[in-house]
């Protein structure tokens, strides 16, 4: 197996790692790096838990190696919350029960978060459109997207 | 599995089709990926074409779109020229699966797959867009219509990858559109594929006119009795309805869980029209 080794910026700390180049980015943020909040729910692009940011554009780590990080930037869940306060989406998702078992809630707050740095004021319609390649097997959704409506609502100061 | 990442056309073909093992060419992933993790394939080499700038690049050479092979379904969803000049060509790439599959799918990635569903393909045969291929022996141009062999099969040479795609500019009243038929509104495989792109002289009258179809044939299809229906007509009733005599003619598909072959063919010739409404008024609003 060939490994590789990447210099790649992580939340906004310079991170280095070695890898095989069969390893996709979620292996190396779970196996090498130990950031467990991105999660493994299909492997194939269709259940989103994977949700990462690169370069600031919404990706799944899933369908994408960690030799291509090289270079790159990538936000993680474990970037959202500055110190101990949570970011304003993790505390909607709190207080509108919007998350049940949680192994959807790392990918959908990730994706929420890219939605509303591109379009502070989304409708319901563009807010389940963005979240399509987000499944959550738990919550039935409607709870997530009032979650997300309200918390864009909060950003931008009403 | 070696991992390259060239930064010129030139290291990439060099990679691609020096002695070593036969290489895969990665863009977005969002197929390869999927098939590496399945066991589906196990190549030695991986050659990513995203460092090179010819293959990222969306940009215009005397008034014609060039469209690099790696450019992603959200990037061209951006390009407010691309979506004026080829409105269905861009379109049918924002189809393509989620928000997150938008940040990866390229267009060299949907035609290279090789699957007769491809959403971009049906829109880019009906566009005439050509394959600008690079390989050892130079540059070559390839019509969209002649990659595709078969399911999975490609006419592409040893060592040889496409680089970007060209799109001429639109004759003035001219205009694309595509349509896909699936069961959900998100996240599925085309039952059906409908891309058309005709030009309207300035009484109304179609001048030209390019039908394909995707997931009615092992290959994605030109039908070009379809688009000949059209051509001499005002795009009337009556026109409209020997186009889809022609489109229905054309189709050769399987029976499989999303459709039977009696119903894709019905819902081709359904999607082609509507394709070709949309187009028209495109095309009209276009003068
Ligand atoms: C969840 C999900 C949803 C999807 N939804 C859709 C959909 O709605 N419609 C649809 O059509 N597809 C869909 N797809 C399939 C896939 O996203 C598209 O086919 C996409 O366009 C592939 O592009 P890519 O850049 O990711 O290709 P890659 O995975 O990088 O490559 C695909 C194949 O093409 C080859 N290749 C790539 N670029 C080149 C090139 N420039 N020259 C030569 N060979 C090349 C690769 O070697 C590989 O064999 C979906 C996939 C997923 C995972
Ligand atoms: S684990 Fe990546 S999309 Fe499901
Ligand atoms: S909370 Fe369990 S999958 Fe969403």
């Amino acid at each position: 197996m060939a490994r590789a080794h990447v210099i790649t910026t992580v939340n906004g700390d310079p991170v280095e790692f070695l890898c095989d180049t069969e390893q996709t980015l979620l292996d190396v943020l779970r196996d090498e790096l130990h950031l467990t909040g991105s999660k493994e729910g299909c492997a194939s692009g269709d259940c989103g838990a994977c949700s990462v940011i690169v370069d600031g554009r919404l990706v799944c780590a899933c369908l994408m190696l960690g030799v291509e990080a090289q270079g790159h930037s990538i936000e993680t869940i474990e970037g959202m919350a500055g110190g101990d306060r949570l970011h304003p989406l993790q505390t909607k998702f709190l207080e509108h029960a919007a998350l049940q078992c949680g192994v959807c809630t790392p990918g959908f707050l990730v994706a929420a978060k890219s939605l509303l740095e591109r379009n502070p004021d989304p409708t319901e319609t563009e807010v389940r459109y963005w979240l399509a390649g987000n499944l959550c097997r738990c919550t039935g959704y409607d709870k997530i997207v009032r979650a997300v409506l309200d918390a864009a609502q909060e950003m931008r100061g009403g | 599995m070696q991992y390259e990442a060239p930064e010129s056309v030139e290291a990439a073909v060099r990679l691609l089709s020096g002695g070593g093992p036969r290489g895969r060419v990665l863009a977005g992933g969002t197929d390869l990926l999927v098939q590496l993790r399945a066991g589906v394939i196990t190549p030695q080499l991986v050659v990513d074409i995203k460092r090179i700038r010819e293959s990222r690049e969306i940009r215009e050479e005397d008034g014609m779109l060039v469209v690099g092979a790696a450019v992603t379904g959200a990037e061209l969803g951006e390009h407010a020229r691309a979506k004026s000049m080829w409105p269905g060509v861009v379109e049918s790439a924002e189809l393509i699966g989620s928000t997150q599959i938008q940040g990866r799918a390229s267009l060299g990635g949907n035609l290279c797959n090789a699957s007769p569903a491809a959403d971009t393909v049906p829109a880019l045969v009906a566009a005439a867009a050509e394959c600008r291929v690079a390989g050892p022996n130079g540059m070559r141009r390839v019509p969209v219509e002649d990659v595709c062999t078969g399911p999975g099969q490609l006419s592409l040479g040893d060592g040889e990858f496409i680089v970007a795609f060209e799109l001429a500019a639109p004759p003035p009243g001219s205009a694309d559109a595509y349509l896909r038929f699936i069961p959900r509104t998100e996240m599925d495989i085309a039952v059906v594929g409908a891309g058309v792109n005709l030009s309207l002289d300035e009484s109304g009258r179609c001048t030209a006119a390019r039908v394909a179809l995707g997931a009615v044939a092992p290959t994605v299809i030109l039908a070009e009795e379809a688009g000949a229906a059209l051509v001499g007509t005002e795009c009337d009733d009556s026109a409209m309805e020997a186009m889809v005599a022609a489109v229905r003619a054309a189709c050769r598909p399987i029976d499989d869980k999303r459709g039977t072959a009696e119903y894709r063919t019905k819902v081709a010739g359904v999607l082609a029209t509507r394709a070709a409404r949309i187009a028209a008024t495109r095309a009209r609003e276009a003068r």
